[in-house]
């Protein structure tokens, strides 16, 4: 618990720094978006990061200490999200040597989707309360 | 049209996936999680082969089926190897963030310079350092944690090795800049960056050892979701970053936890080599300590009514798990309270020794937090240390010389009796003497864990059937 009293109470440091760098960013693209069409919102970007960092901050301290390793192997599951940006190249008819990359980094995302999930359910189905427990 | 679909498939996506990490509050509710990972992953990628100019279906579908083929046995080692197969899975997301972040550069670099916008190349230099230096990174980890033999168990260090580590890193750095402000003069910088990003990642893992693996571990796979969001912002996809996000920032509070529970700082962690502490050696060699046979602890186990088990990473490299269910279920049945004391640390990753001891259906009510457990443990009959040592060294309270001072530690000292099962009295990981097994009320129990569980639960059933 201490630990994460500590964590909360650093987070006014973190935050300051943090939208200290979101302003800086926010600088270097508000120069480009002047001049290209093509520029993606950059600044909606780094929202949806900086929000969603909280929203993980928030919802893995509360995941019960039990199950950090499966926690971890979830979460290794969830980054193969990768798989996206995989497909996406791997799909499009581009050079012979961008599919390639794309789709060893799409095999490397499907093999951390499916080992992640399964061994996931595996070890959750392992952890049995005293009341379920028949003997 | 289309777009607005996907756009809304992949919000359907982050909402399934952030409940799943919800779920995973409590054992209940947290297979619902893995449920919720699965129809958002599955979300994903439906919605993204919709996308208009998909076509190379021959090659998605061989890597598919190849993923299939690679994953389904990784998922299926056992369960001491899952350090292992955690780090292998972050060296293969670092790989595909590294190959991705690469593939767009070169992409963009013959079609469309103008693309290359700073933005942008901050975006790639970022995916590509943290992909590739994940991907060795992690790649040592698992080997130093299978033990393969051409890798260094102990830690590796030598003169000035910080220094030409961070030299490394800042040369990649230096090198990025100047790729991200001339991405089209400069290109041949790029695969120096990719061959400095995987060199440093070598030699970040090369000076850790056994012991700090729980932190390196956490912090690479913060590194492997913080490179995830660098892809989301290299290919504009919100999805990617909110996964993403949630993949590092699930890292980055593990790190915490283990660092909070060595009292050691990130940087100590990463650049303080643990190996360096051999020196320290006191020379207080001439004290012995108690031995007790397994038939005596056995007798002493039957009068005991409140028992706590200290699991350490010696229980699993024993594979007592099993033996110790047996010697759990023949205390319940005598009527003690069997407990098991966890400290965040024991072990090779976060949480190593529930999963554990959750295989050998030990009902995880019974397992509990170091922090919960230290004020009971005045009370406590019998402690049982199976393969655990720093995190029971009392030094960590009392001797300011001690390399593991501040640690926190769990009080198996303050117990009325305590059993330390141990194959010698080599000093642990860290070579450090542990004062718990000098102490008054200590006695050792020397022998494989497994064996030594085993021995007792014998004399256990032998006497419980006798009366």
């Amino acid at each position: 618990m201490n630990v994460l009293k500590s964590f909360f109470l650093n987070q006014n440091k973190n935050l300051i720094i943090i939208l200290g760098f979101l302003f800086f960013l926010s600088d270097i693209a508000f120069a480009e978006s002047e001049g290209s069409h093509s520029e993606p919102d950059y600044i909606a970007l780094l929202f949806v990061f900086m929000l969603a960092t909280f929203i993980g901050l928030g919802v893995v301290t509360r995941v019960s200490r039990l199950l950090h390793t499966p926690l971890m192997s979830l979460t290794n599951a969830i980054s193969a999200i990768a798989v996206v940006g995989s497909l996406l190249l791997t799909g499009h008819d581009y050079p012979d040597y961008i599919t390639i990359l794309g789709a060893v980094a799409l095999f490397a995302s499907m093999t951390n989707i499916v080992s992640g999930f399964l061994i996931t359910d595996r070890m959750l189905k392992m952890f049995k309360s005293k009341e379920t427990k028949k003997s | 049209m289309i777009y607005s679909i996907i756009q809304i498939a992949y919000i359907l996506a982050t909402a399934l996936f952030i409940f799943s990490l919800h779920w995973m509050k409590d054992p209940k509710t947290a297979r619902h999680g893995v449920f919720a990972g699965i129809a958002a992953m599955a979300i994903a990628i439906i919605s993204t082969v919709l996308e208009p100019g998909i076509v190379n279906w021959e090659w998605i579908s061989v890597a598919i089926v190849l993923g299939f083929v690679v994953g389904v046995p990784l998922s299926k080692v056992p369960l001491t190897a899952v350090p292992q197969r955690t780090a292998l899975s972050h060296a293969f997301g670092g790989l595909a963030a590294g190959l991705v972040g690469t593939a767009k550069y070169y992409l963009w670099l013959q079609e469309g310079p103008e693309n290359l916008t700073t933005f942008r190349m901050i975006a790639i230099i970022a995916e590509i350092i943290l992909g590739f230096l994940t991907f060795t990174g992690s790649l040592m980890a698992a080997g130093k944690l299978q033990e393969i033999k051409w890798i260094p168990q102990r830690p590796v260090t030598y003169r000035g090795q910080n220094i030409i580590n961070l030299s490394l890193l800042g040369i990649a750095v230096i090198g990025g800049i100047a790729v991200i402000f001339n991405p089209v003069e400069y290109t041949f910088i790029f695969p120096v960056i990719i061959v400095l990003a995987l060199l440093f990642g070598i030699l970040l893992v090369i000076p850790i050892g056994g012991a700090d693996m729980p932190t390196v571990i956490s912090l690479l796979n913060s590194y492997a979701g913080l490179s995830a969001v660098a892809m989301g912002f290299v290919l504009d996809n919100k999805l990617l970053v909110t996964a993403g996000a949630l993949d590092g920032s699930s890292g980055l509070i593990l790190s915490i936890i283990m660092c909070k529970a060595m009292n050691r700082s990130f940087t100590n962690v990463l650049f303080g080599a643990f190996g360096q502490v051999q020196a320290v050696k006191a020379g207080v060699e001439t004290r012995t300590a108690k031995q007790e046979t397994p038939e005596g602890a056995a007798q002493i186990l039957e009068q005991a009514s409140k028992v706590v088990i200290v699991p350490g990473y010696g229980m699993a490299v024993a594979q007592a798990q099993y033996r110790i269910r047996e010697l759990y279920d023949l205390l319940t049945k005598q009527g003690a309270d069997v407990k098991f004391a966890i400290h965040p640390v024991a072990g090779r990753m976060p949480g190593h020794m529930n999963v554990l001891l959750a295989e050998a259906k030990i009902p995880y009510e019974q397992l509990i937090e170091m922090d919960d457990i230290n004020s009971d443990m005045p009370q406590v009959d019998v402690v049982i240390v199976v393969g655990a040592n720093d995190v029971v060294n009392p030094a960590a309270r009392s001797d300011k010389t001690s390399p593991i001072y501040g640690m926190p530690i769990i009080d198996a000292d303050k117990a009325r009796m305590c059993f330390a099962i141990k194959r010698s009295m080599n000093p642990g990981f860290a070579g450090i003497e542990n004062e718990l097994y000098f102490a008054e009320r200590t006695f050792m129990l020397f022998g494989d864990a497994k064996a030594v569980i085993g021995e007792l639960v014998k004399q256990l059933s032998a006497s419980q059937s006798g009366s």
